[in-house]
This record gives structure tokens, C-alpha cells and sequence, in this order.
């Protein structure tokens, strides 16, 4: 299993003039680690929920923003 | 040839009166990165490519077109009632000057649109290793265009433009693949 965002400590140097973000992510959606997708994979229950989503597969869906974004600011 | 659906692909909904936000979703109409870029590539690429996955670049590029007329509703819509004094005061002088409240294809720091933003090398693996890119640059466009946003509605159809960019992406994963793939020649050891 695969996780949709990724995380990562920069270097803070002790003479940066702004409070550092300590931990920064980026975006790592599904179709990363799919590769050819196969074929019968499950789709959303209705047709309002994939057009809602903006694909049919819950597999490919890619939330944004993060919805467990950690604390960026401090 | 083509057939118009008098409708958009998604519903776009902006529920706050924020000028501003045009000025940043000009970067997916007319930037490097855009919907227009995206839809010209592909259909122009497709012509050279193998006629396997043909079909798959004018279906994108067609769906980027429906993307394009989404952005650019989203766009009429923060401005068309906006005074001179609020383009103002949104930045965006500069394009009322030249266009009153037209839209243009320009980039979101005003920069005119230009062919130089799309490439045609005629490699197929080249040329889907750039619309690869592509959609992964108007993914991450999308996401710092959501970042600068609060109108939750707007973002609702930003988010759904996003999730279309890692599909294609997929797809265009998916023709390099059939292109690589060689189950169907004869083998000679």
C-alpha cells in the first residue's frame, strides 16, 4: 500500500529570516503506482459521486488539500 | 469534426465576489501549464504518433477543451460585474487597459500565450514522456491555484479539474506502455 503524500524535514539554518516550516509534503496520487490499470476494477456506487470525484474508480481518486495535513506553519 | 454539448463537463459555482481569483486561473487559460496549451499539444500531436493510442490524444485534447471552458466561465464570472475600481484594486489594470474585461490568453502574470509552450518532436515515447509532464505540472497548477483560494465552491471544481490531470496522466502512462509493449512480434533469439 502506498500512502498519497509524502514528507520531508528541509535544512533550517539558524539565520533564516522567516519561522520555519519544519516539515514539508508533497503529492504523491495514485496513478504513480498504478502502471497499466487492469481491467473490472470497483467503481463508485453512483454516477454522482464519480462525476463529484472526477474519475469513475475510487482507486484513482486523489483528495486535495491533503485531508491529514499536518502542521506546516509552525 | 466535432459535436457541441451545450454544457459543461463539470458544474462551476463561485460563491464570492473575489476578482482577484480570476487573475490566477488566467495561469490555467492561457499559461504554459493551461488547459489551451494542453488541448493544442495533444491535438496536434496526434497526427504523428501511432495510430494505437491516436485516439486517446484526441479524446484528451478534447476533454481539455471542455477544461478550458470551465476555466474560462470561472473567469467571466469573478469579473463581469467587477467595476474599474475593483479590477483595481484585484490587479488586474494591467489586462483591463488592453481588454476591459475580455478574456485573453495570458499567462497569470500577463504574459501572452505563445506555441513555444508545446513541443512536437515526432519520438512518440517523447512526446507522451512531455504530455506525461504536462499533466503533472497542471496538477501541481491546480493544487497552488486551491492553495490560493477560499471560495470552497471554486475549489470544488478546481479539485475535480485536478483529479482529471492524474487520469490523463494514467492514460498517457498507460500508451507508453502499449507502445513498449512487443507481445505481438516475433520474437528471433
Amino acid at each position: 500500500m502506498y500512502t498519497q503524500y509524502k514528507y520531508w524535514r528541509p535544512y533550517i539554518s539558524p539565520n533564516d529570516p522567516c519561522p520555519p516550516i519544519e516539515i514539508k509534503s508533497y503529492s504523491t496520487p495514485p496513478h504513480l503506482y498504478i502502471g497499466f490499470q487492469p481491467s473490472g476494477l470497483p467503481q463508485f456506487q453512483t454516477a454522482k459521486e464519480a462525476l463529484k470525484k472526477g474519475t469513475l474508480w475510487p482507486q484513482l481518486y486523489s483528495p486535495y488539500p491533503n485531508p491529514q495535513k499536518r502542521n506546516e506553519r509552525s | 469534426m466535432w459535436y457541441y454539448e451545450k454544457k459543461l463537463q463539470y458544474p462551476v459555482k463561485v460563491s464570492t465576489c473575489n476578482p482577484t481569483l480570476a487573475k490566477y486561473l488566467t495561469e490555467q487559460y492561457g499559461g504554459a501549464d493551461g488547459e489551451l496549451a494542453a488541448a493544442l499539444r495533444y491535438m496536434n500531436q496526434r497526427y504523428t504518433i501511432p495510430d494505437k493510442v491516436v485516439g486517446l490524444l484526441t479524446d484528451i485534447a478534447t476533454e481539455e477543451l471542455s477544461h478550458l471552458e470551465m476555466i474560462a466561465t470561472m473567469i467571466y464570472k469573478l469579473t463581469k460585474d467587477a467595476t474599474p475600481e475593483q479590477i483595481k484594486e484585484a490587479g488586474l489594470a494591467d489586462h483591463y487597459v488592453s481588454h476591459d474585461n475580455a478574456l485573453f490568453y495570458l499567462n497569470a502574470a500577463g504574459v501572452p500565450f505563445t506555441a513555444s509552450y508545446i513541443q512536437a518532436k515526432g519520438d512518440p515515447i517523447a512526446d507522451l514522456y512531455e504530455d506525461i509532464a504536462a499533466e503533472e505540472k497542471a496538477r501541481a497548477t491546480y493544487q497552488w491555484i486551491i492553495d490560493q483560494s477560499d471560495d470552497t465552491d471554486l475549489n470544488d471544481s478546481l479539485k475535480f479539474l485536478r483529479e482529471r490531470e492524474i487520469v490523463h496522466s494514467l492514460r498517457f502512462r498507460e500508451a507508453v506502455e502499449i507502445l513498449k509493449d512487443d507481445r505481438n512480434t516475433k520474437k528471433v533469439f
